[in-house]
């Protein structure tokens, strides 16, 4: 009787759910302590009112672009506690044991699945909501509150798969998740469900923000900005948006396979009653190799805005820069079945998806050639946005070289599964998304908040992280070429792979400082910030968003500038034009709503109610979630009108600043 | 009634926005059709389509179905000519037509249900129930929408934002429409006939 109540109430949730390993339950209770130290300080300081009021229910894309890059930089930093843990089992191998093989699985899933959707994600979200809207122009986005559900759906998504630290345990089945081993048969416990549930809700988030920022760039921009005068991080974004509404809806189909199969009993990916574990492994790859593009593309824009601005040059090759990333944006769907020749697909298959892969290549190989062409010559200013740049352009073309060899199925029967692998793939991921993430954020740092970061820090992370990003992973590409597969354990002490190991470890450590240093650089900027402010412009800029001040007032410009040119800014200043034209209009901006954040508690406890099984919770949640949108939708009033007067005043005082 | 150039540009962001959304959605459904036709014959020794489906049964659901259309199409003309006994005639129409075609799938559902055919009996039958069920979800959304809409419309006397979401809600059904005529195709006519 009491247990029936229990399970009606909890589902299968007990309280053993809540014991854990040392190792599991010190970060469980260091992230508890941590947000109770953060909460306990904000009730003291009395800022609750002033989170709410300007930060949770902001509409203001740079204001939920911040938002993005604080919770990507805190999931950096778990993404990063857990890559140290698994390099330290790999060097101790198991004498004495560190981690046990279940607890070293799960750290790798949530490692891979960390990094790519809360970091990588998060990061080029943010920059996407900080920087778009002003660089075409525009004063918002399409859908302002579209936008902050958006946030507040990857939010939730983040806080469900931080929470098997606290309760439960995490996915054992590697960052996909393929089945049979994540069906219920092979992983019955909640594992498999976090996983699901949140890359599901933090995924639907992107899919909403890729419409949202698709729609923003067609139908917003400023008159004259014709698609050919974009600049190219726009066209990135473009492309990298088409590339989300086509890749999300099958991984939002196939994670709700794969969950109705262990709900359910359906029977899609199970080894038995007609079920194909391949098809899963097909759908999944065709979402996750665009994904890859996804984080890639926008981070190339960035580092051709980076490049076109420290050379003092224009962008060489522009047309041939936007083909090639229409391109790639094509191409990226004719490629996923690399990721399992071993599948046994015949040789034609094999050849054609080898070839596509190789083909690939090509439009990448365009932009390096574009970038160094428009540094030929120029006047090449070596800040740190351009480091980063150029660690980007040395990691990348290398992970590519490995790429390609990959990509010859024959080749790739003998590393398919390695180490090389893993070591490929970071050198794409770590030196062209994180990098480029990094030079975008170093760049537009001043953009947002009025002053510069430290440069003289900034340069010795750089220095770590590159130095330290090749002492980590070229022991690994010859560690998988002798052999050793990824998500290793532990292994025979004969076989000799220790020294490299112990290497790959001192890279991440090297690494672990790079990090350590960046955050220390955003410190100390922040304590020296009346040493850096700077005024809108402190690069020699070329594109719009530096054509106001720096931050931006809410509604980014006074005037809607007129475009003409590719680089309008730096004609702008070229013709000494006045900038600031005084003909102010009203303006309508959105006003703030907590609809948003409601949507995102609803969709935590929605996530938890079905991973634990309480049906109750579900049905409340999803009946809460359909109240909250009619009365946010069928709100007639959701905007409000900035007088032209205050604008007025407002910029003169701004002015006279 | 003028519209300003911002509501205006507004309302064509809302348009095009919301026919980017019925784009990805048909992804997701071809996601779904695609593993419906992987899985077709993997019936592991159970009933295969052609045993289950009842054809004129889901023909008289169809065309229930497709004469919602029709109302809605009724409802969207009027609407614009400001005829509010009209609109709020047909959209109740189009109300009954839904709720009547959900009737049907959930009698056949619980029909094959009872007959010991779930969803967990094969693959095919996963696929099956996964596909045509989406397609009811996507229905019962739907009707919530319709069912607020009719009450505004009723209430609040033809605002403007209410009538540019009618034209929305209108893409939506007709878009339900188009999914169901492939469902009925390639779920029902293929596999009812081979």
């Amino acid at each position: 009787m009491f247990e029936d109540i229990q399970k009606l109430i909890f589902g299968r949730l007990t309280l053993e759910d809540f014991v854990h390993e040392p190792i599991m339950a010190g970060a469980g209770i260091s992230m508890v302590a941590a947000l109770v130290i953060a909460i306990i300080a904000v009730t003291y300081f009395k800022k609750w009112g002033y989170l709410w009021r300007n930060w949770f229910t902001a509409l203001d894309p740079r204001k939920i672009g911040i938002m993005y890059l604080i919770v990507s930089g805190i999931m950096l930093a778990r993404g990063f506690a857990d890559v140290m843990l698994l390099r330290a089992q790999q060097v101790l191998n198991d004498s004495p044991e560190l981690l046990n093989a279940d607890h070293f699985q799960q750290i790798f899933t949530a490692h891979g699945s960390i990094m790519i959707f809360f970091v990588a994600m998060g990061l080029i979200s943010g920059l996407f909501n900080l920087i778009v809207p002003a660089m075409i122009g525009a004063r918002d986005v399409a859908f302002p509150f579209l936008n902050s559900a958006s946030f507040w759906l990857f939010a939730a998504g983040m806080i469900l798969i931080n929470a098997p630290l606290v309760v439960g345990e995490f996915s054992a089945a590697g960052w996909l998740a393929y089945p049979p081993l994540s069906g219920i048969e092979f992983s019955p416990g909640v594992g498999v469900d976090y996983w699901i549930w949140s890359l599901q809700i933090a995924g639907i988030g992107t899919l909403l923000s890729g419409i949202n920022f698709f729609v923003t760039i067609l139908k917003m921009r400023a008159p004259g900005m014709t698609l050919m005068k974009m600049p190219i991080f726009v066209w990135s974004v473009l492309c990298s948006s088409s590339l989300i509404m086509f890749a999300f809806p099958i991984l939002t189909a196939t994670l709700g396979m794969l969950s109705l199969d262990r709900l359910m009993g359906m029977n899609f990916f199970t080894s038995d009653m007609g079920g194909n574990p391949m098809m899963y492994i097909n759908l999944i790859w065709a979402w996750g190799h665009p994904e890859v593009y996804i984080l890639m593309l926008p981070a190339l824009g960035i580092f051709s805005e980076i490049v076109a601005t420290f050379s003092r040059k224009r962008i060489f090759g522009y047309t041939s820069m936007v083909i090639a990333l229409l391109a790639i944006t094509v191409l990226s769907f004719t490629v996923w079945l690399h990721h399992f020749f071993t599948m046994g697909s015949g040789a034609s298959v094999n050849t054609f998806f080898g070839i596509m892969t190789m083909i690939i290549a090509i439009p990448t190989g365009v932009k390096i050639f574009n970038w160094i062409f428009t540094m030929y010559q120029g006047r090449v200013e070596f800040t740190t946005p351009m480091l980063w740049f150029m660690g980007f352009v040395v990691t990348f073309t290398f992970g590519g070289l490995t790429g390609v060899i990959l990509s010859v199925p024959a080749v790739d029967f003998q590393l398919h599964n390695s180490l090389f692998l893993v070591a490929h793939f970071h050198n794409m991921i770590v030196g062209g998304v994180l990098f480029g993430a990094f030079a975008g954020f170093t760049y537009w740092f001043p953009k947002f908040t009025g002053f510069t970061l430290n440069e003289r820090i900034g340069k010795y992370s750089f220095w770590f992280w590159v130095i330290g990003f090749f002492v980590a992973f070229i022991p690994l590409y010859i560690l998988g070429i002798m052999g050793a597969t990824r998500r290793l354990d532990s292994y025979d002490p004969s076989l000799g792979w220790e020294g490299l190991f112990i290497v790959a470890g001192a890279g991440a450590v090297l690494v672990a400082v790079g990090f350590a240093l960046q955050v220390l650089q955003v410190v100390v900027s922040i304590i020296q910030r009346k040493k850096n402010q700077v005024g809108g412009d402190p690069w020699g800029a070329r594109t719009l968003e530096w054509s106001t001040t720096s931050p931006a007032p809410e509604y980014i410009f006074a005037e809607i500038p007129t475009v003409t040119s590719r680089d309008q800014f730096w004609e702008m200043k070229q013709q000494k034009k006045d900038l600031r034209t005084p003909l102010y209009t009203d303006i309508v901006v959105p006003k703030r709503s907590g609809a948003g954040v409601v949507i995102g508690i609803l969709a935590l406890l929605f996530g938890l109610a079905v991973v634990w099984h309480m049906v109750w919770l579900v049905v409340l949640s999803l009946i809460g979630t359909i109240i909250t949108l009619i009365i946010r939708l069928t709100n007639d009033s959701p905007d409000e009108i900035l007088k032209a007067s205050d604008i007025a005043k407002h910029e003169l005082q701004r002015g006279t600043q | 009634m003028n519209d300003t150039p911002e509501e205006i540009a507004v309302k064509d962001r809302k348009m095009f926005g919301f026919w980017l959304y019925l784009m990805t959605d048909i992804i997701l459904f071809a996601t779904l059709f695609a593993t419906f036709a992987v899985l077709r014959n993997a019936t592991a020794g159970g009933p295969s389509g052609a045993e289950l489906f009842d054809l004129p049964f889901i023909l008289v659901a169809t065309l229930i179905l497709l004469t919602s259309s029709l109302t809605v199409g009724l409802a969207i003309l009027g609407s614009t000519r400001g005829y509010k006994k009209q609109t709020l005639f047909w959209l109740i129409a189009t109300f009954v037509l839904g709720a009547a075609f959900l009737g049907f799938e959930v009698y056949e559902f619980s029909h094959l249900i009872a007959e010991g055919y779930s969803w967990e009996r094969s693959a095919f039958l996963s696929a099956f129930f996964t596909l045509v069920g989406t397609h009811g979800l996507h229905i019962v959304v739907g009707l919530l929408w319709l069912g607020v809409m009719i009450f505004r419309l009723w209430r609040f006397n033809f605002r403007k934002t209410d009538i540019n979401r009618l034209a929305l809600f209108g893409l939506f059904w007709h878009f339900l429409d188009i999914i169901w005529i492939f469902v009925f195709s390639v779920v029902y006519l293929i596999g009812g006939i081979a």
